[in-house]
């Protein structure tokens, strides 16, 4: 089977693997990687649990194949906060009760991260928007948005004092 | 007694874990010289196995076991034991599992599965469940008569496709249509739907070479898998280990008994090696268990005043090719089948009916979802009938202190207010001010629809819990209750309540998440909303023993009487000299006197919970006490309908329920939110489609849709009223399920109310919607 070197930075670290053409950059990273974080829901690319973030754009990683990321950052959920710390959107997450099974929250978070690298201040509806491709069974959804209009709004304060 | 901790809306327990990605799920697991397992499925709905070769999939490379049906002379089930571990003889519908692997890798599993060859012969099969029990139809289950069941609660008779038959008498139904003024009869359905928790079913098996098995499961319930596994295969209780970690959602799907004996099996022919099974969506969809469809004819009398004096209620639902659980499904709407009113005559013949389709199970609500879209559409098409107001209707008719139930149960100022719950809905949608509603222009009407609901857990009158607190060295406690919370939040609320019962901070309080049967005590199952009801009884009552104890060795110690005793932030001491104190660290692993001399011992408190006062119910009549409690409910709902298109879009949701007291405000409301969207699934979109092979043929994601996030009420409105629950924990209920149930009802109430076209079938679908439009234009 053809296989290739690729090298990349996942979670700000550089990696160089050697990965079969085939297989999926959710395969590589839960498999080969260890970061089982990263969750496979449907493994076609409708349901949103394994949204990661390359170059900051968010992609599903069971439609991506690995050799696609040779040469770009990667980022998941592993790499959102350190040790016993968590970042503003995950506090956010768990200030407004925006999880329940928890299975989905990982590629939640991921596409809010999306989200907000490129619109610090979005609306409802691009909130919605933003996450329509991440299924979540539990919460109704609605404590999502409101973590995520928090995140933002916190984003906003910290950055006008700063 | 103060309560500071009870009703908060502290965050759940295991959000950091959740939010960070270190939640460890099935799925997650990896163990030495684990395999992974691979099903292969029938593409027909009937036919008769006529040959399988698995030579080729057994010589490929890295392939350890290929199981066939054969070889499996076992039969599984919760209620009805009627389910093989692999299809054996005949496959009874689309996507049943006809052969597993386990090799190396998935990708060498796959490759095996699909070299299997499998000879079918297609038989004649029967999709639905009014032609499955004609005389005539096929037989899905020819062996029915020799299943084992549970006598004098199920009724099945041999030689037909009737797996159960529940019934349900109540006073004299043909005396009630006398009296009546005006006699209403309608045929609703809805079709099967899927439960779509995010995390498809995964099994970890290791069958290992002493005979013993330890399973990691995405199930809903440690101890029912292990009790069903134990029986089907003839091995101790003692021999079986089943251990659930984190659940990425279940909603009934993962109760009872499903991927585990398979993937055991696979381990034993595999060389004792461990394998692992990742159902993948497709197979979530076709192969793993659904929510029944069902047909309901009901016929009702009321007088000109709007008394309901006589209900006559067939239903009939779609099992699917199984019916292990469904059959208490069926059992269930016999006894609560007539929704939340006060009627003297109530006649239910309730059949659980076998097709060659994908099976049913319990899913979030367990029969009511589906019942109460007949009940509750039924109930606005009498009003209408008599020209009464649907709500005023109701309101006549509800059950309130001094109403007998249809099983002969009275209901008392305790049981919880239906009534309080519809007045606050109809109150919250302005359902008295509809008249003056605005239309949104451009084809855009709006429209006001109410619902009511209950629901009582379903469960055996033997139903049992049991939880133990065991203190550690620093006063910290160890709560161990194997009910498992996949998001729920029950979790949190027995840290709660063991925290103010204890008297000590929650984060004291260390709940054990791996659910073990192998280390922790005995729950029944994780279902039926019933796990803050009793579980919090069963907490509560170890907090109590673990005072109790400690209590004992202060009283000793400081030489005064248990009852002048009290316990606040972790110490115990004196009532009237509260300086006279001893920490509970002193105590916990027992008391040492000045001297040396030690009393008591480690501090462990034990607290069970049994169903006390349920009753078998009669064969015949169905009169009987079936209910631990009943959880109340009602919705109001604003839409506004696109005429042009037959699209929905919610604008508002108001939900009430009687929880009896809320444990923890914002888990509460996050069960009510989330269950709301889901019932507003299966009102608007959810549907099986088969083709006319009865091949399911939107088992993905891409054809099979659930609500994202632009699909969510524009505001909603979570109503909670606290009639207290006697024998509940702190006087609450469960209210799990209940958010689901009505939602459709309350939909199609709007839509009839506004439009006047009444539409009997779910979804509400645009499709569906427009075409009951267009009839009703071309009528008109």
């Amino acid at each position: 089977m053809d296989s290739h070197t690729i090298e990349f930075e996942i979670n700000g670290k550089r990696a160089s693997l050697e990965v079969v053409s085939h297989r999926t950059l959710l395969q590589v990273l839960r498999e080969d990687l260890h970061l089982s974080g990263t969750k496979e829901g449907c493994g076609e690319g409708e349901c949103g649990a394994c949204t990661v973030l390359v170059d900051g754009r968010s992609v599903t990683a069971c439609l991506t194949l690995a050799v696609e990321v040779d040469g770009c950052s990667v980022r998941t959920i592993e790499g959102e906060s350190e040790g016993p710390d968590l970042s503003p959107l995950q506090e956010a997450f768990v200030k407004n009760h925006a999880l329940q099974c928890g299975f989905c929250t990982p590629g939640m978070i991921m596409s809010a991260r999306a989200l907000l690298e490129r619109n610090p201040s979005p609306t409802e509806d691009q909130i919605k928007e933003a996450i329509a491709g991440n299924l979540c069974r539990c919460t109704g959804y609605r404590p999502i948005i409101q973590a995520i209009r928090e995140a933002a709004a916190r984003r906003k304060d910290q950055s006008a004092k700063g | 007694m103060s309560e500071g901790l009870i009703g908060k809306g502290v965050p759940r327990i295991e959000s950091f874990e959740k939010v960070t990605g270190t939640a460890r799920f099935v799925g997650d697991m990896d163990l030495p010289g684990m395999l992974h397992g691979r099903m292969l499925l029938s593409p027909h709905a009937h036919a008769r196995i006529v040959r399988i070769d698995t030579s080729k999939a057994e010589s490929l490379d890295g392939v350890a076991a290929v199981l066939v049906g054969e070889e499996l002379p076992y039969r599984l089930g919760l209620y009805m034991v009627d389910k093989p571990v692999l299809a054996s003889g005949k496959v009874r519908h689309h996507g049943e599992v006809v052969a597993a692997v386990a090799a190396v890798s998935e990708e060498i599993a796959a490759r095996a599965a699909d070299l299997i060859e499998v000879t079918y012969e297609p038989l004649a099969a029967v999709f639905d469940p009014v032609e499955a029990v004609k005389p005539d139809a096929p037989l899905v289950h020819e062996d029915l008569h020799t299943y084992h069941t549970i006598k004098g609660v199920f009724f099945p008779r041999p030689h037909t496709n009737i797996a159960n038959h529940a019934r349900l008498r109540k006073g004299d139904v043909e005396e009630g249509f006398a009296a009546a003024d005006a006699i209403v009869e309608n045929e609703f359905s809805l079709p099967q739907v899927a439960h779509v928790p995010l995390e498809t079913h995964r099994t970890v098996a290791h069958w290992k070479r002493n005979g013993a098995i330890e399973i990691w499961s995405s199930a809903q319930s440690p101890f029912a898998v292990r009790n069903l596994l134990s029986v089907a295969l003839g091995m101790s209780h003692s021999r079986i280990r089943v251990v659930v970690p984190h659940v990425g959602g279940a909603f009934g799907g993962k109760a009872g008994i499903h991927l585990e004996p398979l993937v055991s099996l696979l381990s034993r022919k595999a060389g004792h090696r461990p394998v692992k099974l990742a159902a993948t969506r497709e197979e979530e969809f076709s192969t793993l268990p659904c929510r029944q469809g069902l047909v309901a004819r009901i016929k009702t009398g009321v007088t000109k005043e709007g008394k309901i004096t006589a209900q006559k209620i067939e239903y009939l639902w779609d099992a699917g090719a199984y019916a292990d659980y469904g059959v208490n499904i069926g059992r269930a709407a016999g006894y609560s089948g007539a929704g939340p009113y006060d009627i003297d005559n109530v006649w239910i013949d309730s059949l659980t009916i076998y097709t060659n389709r994908p099976f049913g199970t319990a899913y979030r609500g367990f029969g009511h979802v589906e019942f109460f879209w007949a009940i509750e559409r039924q109930m606005d098409m009498v009003a209408r009938e008599i020209g009464m107001d649907s709500c005023d209707f109701r309101m006549r008719n509800l059950l309130r202190p001094g109403s007998v139930t249809i099983t002969g149960e009275e209901i008392t100022e305790n049981t919880g207010s239906v009534e309080k719950c519809l007045e606050a809905v109809a109150a919250e949608v302005g359902w008295k001010e509809r008249s003056s509603l605005g239309s949104g222009g451009n084809g855009k009407v709006r429209a006001r629809g109410i619902a009511v609901l209950h629901k009582a857990p379903a469960m055996p009158s033997n139903t049992a819990i049991s939880a133990i607190l065991k203190f550690n060295e620093d006063a910290t406690v160890d709560l161990m209750i194997s009910g498992v919370d996949y998001g729920q939040g029950t979790a949190t609320a027995f840290c709660q309540m063991t925290a103010e019962h204890l008297r000590i901070p929650m984060e004291n309080v260390h709940f054990i998440w791996n659910k073990d049967t192998d280390r922790m005590p005995y729950d029944w199952q994780t279902v039926a909303s019933r796990l803050t009801f009793m579980g919090g009884n069963a907490v509560i009552r170890a907090a109590e023993d673990c005072v109790s104890q400690l209590k004992d060795m202060a009283s000793r110690a400081l030489d005064v009487p248990v009852g002048d005793l009290e316990i606040q932030d972790g110490k115990v001491f004196v009532a009237r000299e509260p300086a006279r104190s001893i920490d509970y660290r002193a105590l916990v692993m027992g008391y040492m006197f000045p001297s040396g001399n030690s009393i008591g011992g480690p501090v462990i408190g034990r607290g069970t919970c049994i169903a006390e006062g349920l009753t078998v119910l009669d064969p015949e009549t169905g009169q009987g006490l079936p209910a631990a409690n009943w959880t109340f409910g009602a919705h109001g709902v604003e839409i506004e309908i696109d005429t042009a298109t037959g699209e929905i879009q919610v604008l508002k949701l108001a939900s009430a329920f009687d929880v009896g007291r809320v444990i923890n405000e914002a888990l509460c409301r996050g069960q009510v939110v989330g269950g709301c969207l889901q019932g507003l699934g299966t009102a608007l979109l959810e549907t099986f489609i088969y083709n006319d092979e009865g091949c399911l043929i939107n088992n993905s994601f891409t054809d099979y849709k659930i609500p994202t996030a632009r699909d969510i009420p524009i505001e909603t409105k979570e109503i909670f009223i606290e009639t207290p629950q006697l024998n509940g924990p702190h006087g609450a209920r469960g209210v799990a399920e209940h958010p689901m149930i009505s939602i459709p009802s309350a939909v199609g109430n709007a839509i009839a109310d506004a439009l006047g076209v009444e539409i009997m079938e779910l979804p509400l679908s645009p499709e569906r919607v427009y075409l009951a439009l267009k009839r009703k234009g071309n009528r008109d």
